[in-house]
C-alpha cells in the first residue's frame, strides 16, 4: 500500500518529536531528581517534555490539513474523535471518583496517554466498521 | 450511496489502484466508494463522473430517487 507524502511527513515529524520528548524527559527527571535545577529552571524543565507532546497534537492537525485523500482524512478524523471521546470521558469519570475520595490521584498527563491509546482504538474501529487498514 | 463505479471501472479494464491513480486518491478510497461505505465529496464525485465522461447521475444513484422508486 502506498502512503501519501502527507502521511510520510507526519510520521517523520512524530518520530523526531518522540525523540525530543525522550530527551527532555530524561533531562528533566535527572535534573530535578539530582537537585540540579531550582526555581524557574525547574518549572521550565518540567514543562519541556510536554511541548513535544503538544507538538504531536499539532502534527496530527497539520496532517489533516495536508492529506489530499478525503477518505483517508476522514479515517483520521474518526480516530481523533474516538481518542477525544475516550480521554475526556475517562478523565471526567476519574475526576468525580477522585473528588469523592473513591480512587487515588493520577497525574493529569495520563489523559494524553489515554488519548493516544484512543487513537489506536479508533484505527481498530475503522478496521472493524469500514474495513480500513489499521494505519492510514 | 449506490453507484456504478465498479461496472464502469471494469469496462475500462482498470484495477482499483489504476482508478485511484487517475483520481489522485488511494486504492482504499476507491474501494470504500465502490462498496458504498463512503460517499465522496461533490468535487470528487464530479471528478469521477468527468473521468468516465458521464453525467454525475449516471455514476451515482440519488438516494432520494432510489427511495421513491422503492415506494
Amino acid at each position: 500500500m502506498t502512503h501519501s507524502v502527507a502521511w510520510k511527513r507526519y510520521n517523520i515529524r512524530v518520530i523526531w518529536l518522540s525523540l525530543l520528548y525522550g530527551l527532555f524527559l530524561i533531562g528533566a527527571v535527572y535534573g530535578i531528581k539530582h537537585h540540579l535545577l531550582g526555581g524557574v529552571l525547574a518549572y521550565v524543565a518540567a514543562i519541556l517534555p510536554a511541548l513535544p507532546i503538544i507538538a504531536i497534537f499539532g502534527a496530527i492537525g497539520r496532517y489533516l490539513v495536508e492529506e489530499p485523500d478525503e477518505y483517508v482524512r476522514m479515517l483520521m478524523v474518526r480516530q481523533t474523535l474516538w481518542a477525544s471521546g475516550l480521554a475526556l470521558s475517562l478523565a471526567t469519570i476519574w475526576g468525580f471518583l477522585e473528588s469523592f475520595d473513591l480512587v487515588g490521584h493520577i497525574d493529569a498527563y495520563y489523559i494524553a496517554v489515554v488519548w493516544f491509546f484512543g487513537l489506536g482504538l479508533g484505527a481498530c474501529i475503522n478496521r472493524v466498521t469500514l474495513g480500513a487498514p489499521v494505519c492510514c | 450511496m449506490e453507484n456504478r463505479l465498479r461496472v464502469l471501472r471494469a469496462t475500462r479494464g482498470w484495477s482499483q489502484a489504476d482508478l485511484g491513480e487517475r483520481l489522485e486518491v488511494s486504492r482504499q478510497s476507491v474501494n470504500a466508494i465502490e462498496t458504498g461505505k463512503y460517499d465522496p465529496s461533490l468535487p470528487l464525485a464530479f471528478r469521477i463522473a468527468e473521468l468516465f465522461d458521464l453525467p454525475i447521475e449516471e455514476v451515482f444513484v440519488s438516494p432520494a430517487r432510489r427511495a421513491s422508486k422503492a415506494i
